[in-house]
């Protein structure tokens, strides 16, 4: 086997450059853009789609009231996205903690072997399919105490933390340490200095990382459908099954009736807005805010 | 008033690095005390050890006797405690990037737990005064924040910062290697002036500077303080041959 | 600016200094301010706070396993290996075989490979290599977009847009010129294994591509030069170059989307057709483990049946853990992990 070297003064010193070898180059550029253009094509055509099949139905009954009976026409989905926020926000209130804290750890404590293995574990939980959680969520949750809104909730948060905590960690390893130095200097505390300097000095980036676990989590269905079940009606109670958007659009799909396939497209291009929508919040404030923060 | 600094059989590691040999030193009360020496000689490390900032580092450690007027520096008060009586101004200006200028000079303070507002303005004043800012920041203290001044402004920013919580001693890793001249000569200035309230260690590369604004200096070469005395006579008449030498710029 | 005379009479020792009224009033003040010491105490509970934090992390891992192991008991004990290599799936008389499924997940996923590798390689040279600076940003955001779109709602439009496309014009097409590898044979129903395999490269290409460009950026500019020097064309200089020395990466991440594609979950079902069957032909239905247990576990009545399904998942998050963690080592060793920590 030729070494790297040798072939490549024999390919391009010793001969010139030959009609093959343009070709070659031509096809290879042409062969790109044109994978670029097949992959554009569903992006595009999605979003179109979306847009004809579900912006006509997006309107005031459809935001407010609740869906009707299979085969009866109208009704809306109110109560799925309220619930997909009311989850959204139970999911928070265990992730979004936990996830900072880690990420904390991480960055401020972590810079040894022990740390690479909680960074590693962190980026494994992140690739383990989402129905998994819903398995373990059923098993912690529901095998007790039925279906309901915290079962959802527990199973998006596990699929919060890695995301954030990974966030976290970036974000404040960002932030100079001279900043740190600054503050030890004056005499603060080291947990003082982390929460009130070196957080605070990152806050925009880790809201960045939150809202992409939202983004994220936002469209999840599989760790829905045995946790949180989805309901037809409102639902406050925190132990009780509840919508979501996405648990909607997925029943409506998959329904024999027209209506609520017309329906469904409607709420996905509701929740396809609120993640696009979340993703550019997100770069807009990662260009501007992180600057003025980590300089 | 200042205190004088009393150091004994110092010495200062970076994991096996034996960074700083058995320095013995008396720094006097209310005098700027000068620290010179080529690269790596250990100064900065030496000056970093007098507040315990050396042990941040991780791996980095110090054994031996400091004292700060009746401050043990190193046996029986928590490091987080000495940092608040002594004042540290470092190499390049950095000063808190989210906060006003004002928050930036109280901040010592207020991350403490002081809170009462015309207290906090008092000194806020009266710190930006010291530092020769007051005039050109009074008025935009509480919009504009810390990172959005020049350089030099930055620097006498963080010698605000550091004089607002009434240090007993001011440590200087090398305030101006990072300012152009006229900034420079603002706080060598400066330096003259807070000599009357505190004591002053500033590292320095620049002999210059050293003999500028202080009346001791000690020399240090690879880690052990080769010759401690008056400014004067370690640059016109130095004892040891090594501290000729690097005076006269044979090396360093 | 003239040099003060320098007062002070000899070397001092530590001096009783004469300090004015107004200077120790002061100070003593400030003094006050701070309370004693003790954030030691403060630090280490703030230190163990984190920490736990981080544990948590370790935690919730072992918990998954957990409890996917204790589920999978019942059916462990009353198949054993033959779970793995049974066909029948029979909840009325509980006798439960997994085969189907894994067939159709690595039938789906590999046939997702094998149109998204070319794909996400080709766009992720033209991102990094050929377009012009521009143009670099807006495609490398719309691949993300792509990654951003929710499962459901990839199934949504698999069923009522790509579905038909394919019964009306891919399948038949395939039938007539490629039927004789036996692969296209059957009814072109539009849903089947096809389906979900295409609609499964759509949702790994971002994957691919976003570590196919983040390993290529990785090779330094040197490399390039170096063979551009000789007098390489582009595409040589990109072959050589480039896609030669960040080959491991590469790899890596085609196996983070073969992972990814293993436990897609909601698309695959809506276009599978959700048949335990094991069938050559592309053509035909199919089933996926990730499938069966969204389809099935709500409505599974006996413990057994459960089990069985449970230990679906057990094998499903083996699987996709192994192929994770292989990947991201591929990556690793091209991109060295960790971010580096910002300095003075």
């Amino acid at each position: 086997m030729p070494d790297s070297t040798t072939s490549l003064v024999s390919d391009f010193a010793a001969a010139p450059i030959s009609f093959g070898r343009k070709l070659k180059n031509g096809l290879a550029t042409g062969a790109a853009i044109a994978a670029v253009l097949l992959v554009l094509l569903p992006l595009g055509a999605i979003f179109a789609y979306l847009i004809i099949k579900g912006a006509g139905s997006i309107n005031w009954d459809f935001l407010t009231k609740t869906p009707k009976p299979p085969g009866e026409v109208g009704g809306g989905m109110a109560n799925a996205i309220a619930g997909s926020a009311y989850m959204l926000l139970i999911a928070s209130c265990m992730g979004v903690p936990v996830g900072i804290g880690a990420g904390i750890y991480l960055a401020e404590y972590g810079r040894n072997r022990f740390g690479n293995i909680i960074r590693f574990t962190a980026d494994v939980l992140n690739g383990v399919p989402s129905i998994v959680m819903g398995i373990v969520a059923w098993n912690i949750v529901v095998a007790g105490h039925g279906f309901s809104a915290l079962a959802g909730g527990v199973a998006l948060a596990i699929m919060m933390i890695p995301i954030i905590t990974r966030a976290t960690e970036e974000m404040l390893l960002l932030v100079p340490n001279t900043v740190r130095e600054a503050a030890y200097g004056l005499g603060v505390s080291r947990w003082r200095t982390t929460l009130s300097i070196t957080l605070r000095t990152a806050t925009s980036g880790v809201i960045t990382g939150v809202m992409l676990a939202f983004a994220r989590v936002a469209g999840e269905t599989a760790p829905l459908l045995f946790t949180a079940l989805g309901n037809t009606y409102w639902n406050w109670k925190i132990n009780k099954p509840t919508a979501a958007l996405s648990l909607q659009v997925f029943y409506y799909a998959t329904s024999p009736y027209e209506d609520w396939i017309r329906q469904a497209w409607a709420g996905a291009l509701i929740l396809i807005v609120l993640i696009v929508f979340s993703i550019s919040a997100v770069r807009i404030a990662a260009s501007r805010g992180m600057l003025k923060g980590a300089n | 008033m200042g205190v004088g600094i009393q150091v004994e059989k110092l010495n200062a590691w970076f994991g096996k690095t034996h960074a700083l040999q058995e320095i013995n030193m008396t720094v006097a009360a209310n005098h700027c005390t000068a620290v010179i020496g080529p690269s790596g000689c250990g100064k900065s490390t030496f000056v970093r050890c007098l507040n315990r900032m050396h042990e941040t580092i991780p791996d980095a450690r110090a054994t031996g006797r400091v004292r700060i007027g009746d401050m043990d520096v190193y046996n029986g008060t928590s490091a987080t405690h000495i940092r608040r009586r002594i004042g540290m101004v470092f190499q390049k200006p950095n000063p808190f990037p989210t906060m006003s200028i004002y928050d930036n000079v109280a901040a010592g303070l207020k991350l403490n737990g002081f809170h009462d507002r015309k207290r906090l303005d008092e000194i806020v004043q009266r710190s930006l005064t010291y530092s020769a800012l007051w005039e050109e920041v009074k008025d935009t203290m509480h919009k504009k924040s810390g990172a959005s001044l020049s350089g030099g402004q930055q620097q006498r920013l963080c010698i605000a910062r550091a004089l607002a919580v009434e240090p007993q001693v001011m440590l200087m890793d090398e305030p101006c290697s990072a300012l152009d001249p006229i900034s420079t000569g603002k706080i060598e200035e400066l330096i003259f002036q807070l000599k009357e309230k505190f004591t002053i260690v500033i590292v320095t590369h620049n002999m210059q500077q050293a003999s500028r604004v202080a009346e001791f200096t000690g020399f240090f070469l690879l880690g052990k303080l080769i010759e401690f005395d008056k400014t004067e006579k370690i640059f016109t008449n130095p004892s040891d041959k090594r501290t000729e030498d690097y005076i006269t710029g044979r090396f360093g | 600016m003239a040099n003060h005379a320098w007062g002070a009479p000899q070397l001092p020792g530590p001096q009783p200094v004469a300090k004015s009224e107004v200077a120790v009033k002061d100070r003593a003040q400030t003094e006050a301010l701070f309370k004693g010491g003790g954030s030691e105490i403060a630090d280490g509970i703030f230190r163990y706070a984190m920490l736990a934090c981080g544990l948590c992390v370790l935690a919730l891992v072992a918990l998954i396993i957990y409890e996917v192991a204790v589920g999978s008991r019942l059916s462990w004990h009353a198949f054993h290996w033959k779970f793995f290599f049974q066909s029948d799936w029979d909840p009325v008389n509980d006798q439960y075989g997994a085969l189907p499924f894994i067939y159709g997940t690595i039938v789906s996923s590999v046939l997702a490979l094998i149109i998204a590798v070319p794909l996400a390689v080709g766009v992720s040279v033209f991102i990094t290599e050929m377009a012009p600076r521009w143009l670099r940003g807006p495609l490398a955001f719309t691949t993300e977009l792509l990654a951003a779109i929710p499962s459901v709602i990839y199934g949504l439009w698999a069923i009522f847009v790509l579905v038909p496309i394919l019964r009306t014009y891919v399948q038949p097409l395939l039938a007539r010129y490629l039927g004789w590898t036996t692969l296209f044979e059957g009814p072109p129903l539009g849903i089947g294994m096809l389906a979900a395999g295409v609609i499964l490269a759509i949702m790994i290409i971002p994957i691919i591509s976003a570590i196919t460009r983040e390993v290529m950026t990785a090779v330094p500019q040197q490399q390039r030069e170096a063979v551009l020097a000789l007098g390489a064309t582009r595409w040589e200089m990109i072959r050589t170059g480039v896609l030669r020395n960040a080959r491991a990466g590469i790899f890596g991440g085609i196996i983070l989307g073969l992972g990814r594609a293993l436990g897609e979950t909601m698309a695959v079902t809506m276009v599978i057709g959700n048949n335990p069957q094991i069938k050559k032909s592309l053509f035909a239905a199919g089933y996926t483990m990730a499938s069966v247990i969204a389809n099935e576990f709500s409505e599974a009545t006996g413990d057994l049946y459960l089990s069985a399904l449970v230990e679906i998942g057990l094998a499903l998050f083996v699987v996709t853990i192994i192929v994770n963690i292989l990947a991201q080592f591929l990556v690793w060793t091209v991109t060295r992990g960790t971010p580096a920590r910002g300095n003075a």
